[in-house]
């Protein structure tokens, strides 16, 4: 694929400048709005109005939030470490901000009358250089959670990093079949490589593997557990009052953003409009691309917003086996298969999108076979440890671990009566053993009684 | 961030005062503070039949730094004064206190050795609710007078003569002994 990067680095300084006080302003609002969109959404999903006093429709509440964050006062606990206190936000924002530079808006359009593409610039390397500054935002998260010098915190920070550190793997692996499929890593190369067909029809698993990294990637429901309010307070932030914690919240909403922009980028086609209106002539070019862009972007979002709205927190351990034994594994069968194809094309010339096809259609009869395969083993061996357990167990014994137990499944329950323990009433009350249920419930002092009656 | 503290009295004062009581009383996130059958009370409120989130409320923080309204939920039993009076110098000004229900107004039917009698002999309570346990619409109904409270909240100077005029009515005003008649 031939990409030309020469249309970008030629601009005057001053189209950069409003380009990037474009791009700054954009992420702004377009948190503000999210902030608000998400908690009115969830609120429909949960059958309640979600936020509707502050402005119209309630739409100035997250701007109200950032207003009072910052009115509130700025509390720095004596044992934090002041410089990396401080510098742990600005990182993870400023990081959240700059990596959306080369993520490609629309075509060439006309500013005040220079041609210029609607992206800050772009380079031979630039989904590289989107998951280079992802990974530094990072630090923000871990400098974080060390440098308040409180336990929970850190404990959220370490959780947080792991967490991210394991979910970029799988999500970089996911952009491989994209690289070799496009032939570039310039965000606008992938695009101009998708105007036959987009790359989440073609390449479906890496963009289903994508789609579940991301959401692990930006610390979002059902992989929030750096902020189960349960087990870690408020996870990394937890310290953190004011302007600092209104930083980390911005942070993490642009991450969502820059997710979905990249997803949209890679995998659904960019600014290229959907089928029904691709049609038209003039959807791919002039200022519309732009709408396309952030129509494509918002649905993620709303994915996003979905997924919280419906599933519950995963626990850690599942988490992890779920990022590390599945989505790592599949990831890279997927690239052999991708590679096998490309190489099938090359050398014989069949479609590519025919082998593809199949290999998906075989990685996911593959998979799901695989699972059903495990799930049925697992559960032989399950019974088979729980017939061993029964036979090792022996007889059943009702006072097992020294408190009263019921009978496992495959255990007969035997009376037995307390008054049988007794040396002194075990010589005269030995019917009472024998005698059934009745005698079990009755006190100790009961018993001999009993047998008097007999 | 303390700045706004700092204005000199006028007009800039009275309209970031008005912008500061809007945006507080907006964006009023309650802490996670629920210590008995209140706080049942206090959970169906943020639920769909009456939904506090209308006020920008649904978001509980965990964390005491980030919260602005401490909602005291039930009893105080002894034990827990000082783990709440923790919570409460934990949150970053400025910060609100709601005493719900009885038990935790005055100690309630509770009036034993090992339950508080009444939640502000540790902390500051800004508005009372009473109630065993309170409706959510009653929840509501505080809720909605303090955020009419801190609308009204004044800032720098200002704040400091409304502190003034306050003591002094304080300072004037009869003694619960000396009136006489129906009380206010």
């Amino acid at each position: 694929m031939n990409t030309d990067l020469g249309v970008f680095g030629n601009d005057p300084w001053w189209i950069v400048v409003i380009k990037a006080i474009a791009i700054f302003v954009v992420l702004v609002l377009v948190t503000l709005f999210t902030i608000w969109w998400e908690r009115r959404v969830v609120g429909r999903m949960q059958n309640r109005i979600g936020p509707n006093r502050v402005g119209p429709l309630g739409l100035l509440q997250s701007l109200m939030d950032g207003i009072k964050l910052a009115l509130k006062e700025e509390i720095i606990p004596k044992s934090a470490y002041r410089a990396v206190y401080w510098l742990a936000p600005v990182i993870s924002a400023t990081m959240a901000f700059i990596a959306f530079a080369v993520i490609p808006f629309g075509p060439e359009v006309s500013i005040l009358g220079v041609m210029t593409p609607l992206q800050l610039t772009d380079f031979p390397v630039s989904v590289l250089y989107v998951l280079a500054v992802a990974s530094i935002g990072i630090y923000g998260i871990v400098l974080a959670g060390w440098s308040s010098g409180s336990t929970y915190p850190l404990l959220g920070g370490l959780r947080s990093s792991a967490q991210m550190i394991s979910y970029e793997l799988a999500m970089s692996m996911s952009f491989v079949a994209v690289f070799l499929y496009a032939g570039t890593m310039s965000t606008s190369g992938i695009v101009a490589a998708q105007e036959p067909i987009w790359y989440a029809i073609i390449l479906l698993p890496s963009f289903l593997i994508y789609v579940t990294s991301m959401v692990g990637e930006t610390n979002r429901a059902p992989f929030d557990l750096p902020e189960a309010e349960g087990e870690l307070v408020g996870g990394f932030h937890t310290e953190y009052s004011s302007l600092k914690f209104a930083l980390f919240f911005l942070a993490e909403y642009i991450n969502m953003v820059t997710v979905s922009a990249l997803a949209t980028t890679l995998f659904l086609g960019g600014w290229r409009a959907p089928w029904p209106i691709s049609l038209w002539e003039g959807a791919n070019v002039g200022w519309w691309p732009l709408l396309w862009f952030l129509v494509k972007v918002q649905l993620f979002i709303f994915v996003f917003i979905w997924l919280r709205g419906t599933l519950p927190r995963l626990r850690y351990d599942q988490f992890m086996r779920f990022g590390w034994k599945v989505l790592i594994p599949v990831s890279l069968v997927w690239i052999v298969v991708v590679a096998t194809a490309r190489v099938i094309r090359n050398e014989f010339s069949i479609a590519t999108e025919d082998i593809l096809l199949w290999g998906a259609g075989l990685l996911v009869i593959v998979v799901i076979g695989g699972w059903i395969l495990q799930w049925r083993s697992s559960r032989k061996e399950e019974q088979a440890e729980e017939l061993a357990a029964l036979t090792d167990d022996g007889p059943f014994d009702p006072m097992a671990g020294a408190f009263p137990v019921p009978p496992m499944p495959g255990q007969e329950f035997t009376y037995t009566s307390r008054v049988s323990q007794r040396p002194l009433a075990a010589a005269t009350v030995t019917p009472a053993v024998t005698s059934g249920p009745s005698s079990t419930h009755l006190p100790d002092d009961d018993a001999p009684k009993e047998s008097s009656n007999a | 961030m303390g700045l706004e503290e700092k204005l000199p009295s006028g007009v800039l004062l009275t309209t970031v005062e008005q912008v500061a009581g809007y945006a507080r009383k907006g964006s009023l996130w309650p802490a996670t503070f629920g210590l008995a059958c209140c706080a049942i009370e206090m959970m169906a409120v943020g639920g769909p039949r009456y939904d506090i989130a209308r006020f920008g409320m649904e978001v509980f923080r965990a964390s005491p730094r980030q919260a602005d309204l401490m909602i005291v939920a039930g009893r105080v039993s002894q034990k827990m004064a000082p783990v709440l009076r923790q919570i409460y110098d934990q949150m970053a000004n400025p910060k609100w206190v709601l005493a719900m229900g009885v038990c935790a107004s005055s100690g309630g039917m509770f009036n034993n050795y090992a339950i508080l009698q009444g939640v502000d002999h540790v902390v500051p309570v800004d508005i009372y609710l009473p109630g065993c346990p309170p409706r959510p619409e009653m929840l509501i109904d505080a809720i909605l007078k303090l955020h009419d409270e801190i609308q009204a909240t004044k800032l720098g100077v200002n704040a400091i003569k409304a502190q003034d005029i306050q003591e002094s009515l304080a300072l004037t005003a009869p003694a619960t002994l000396e009136m006489r008649g129906l009380l206010p």
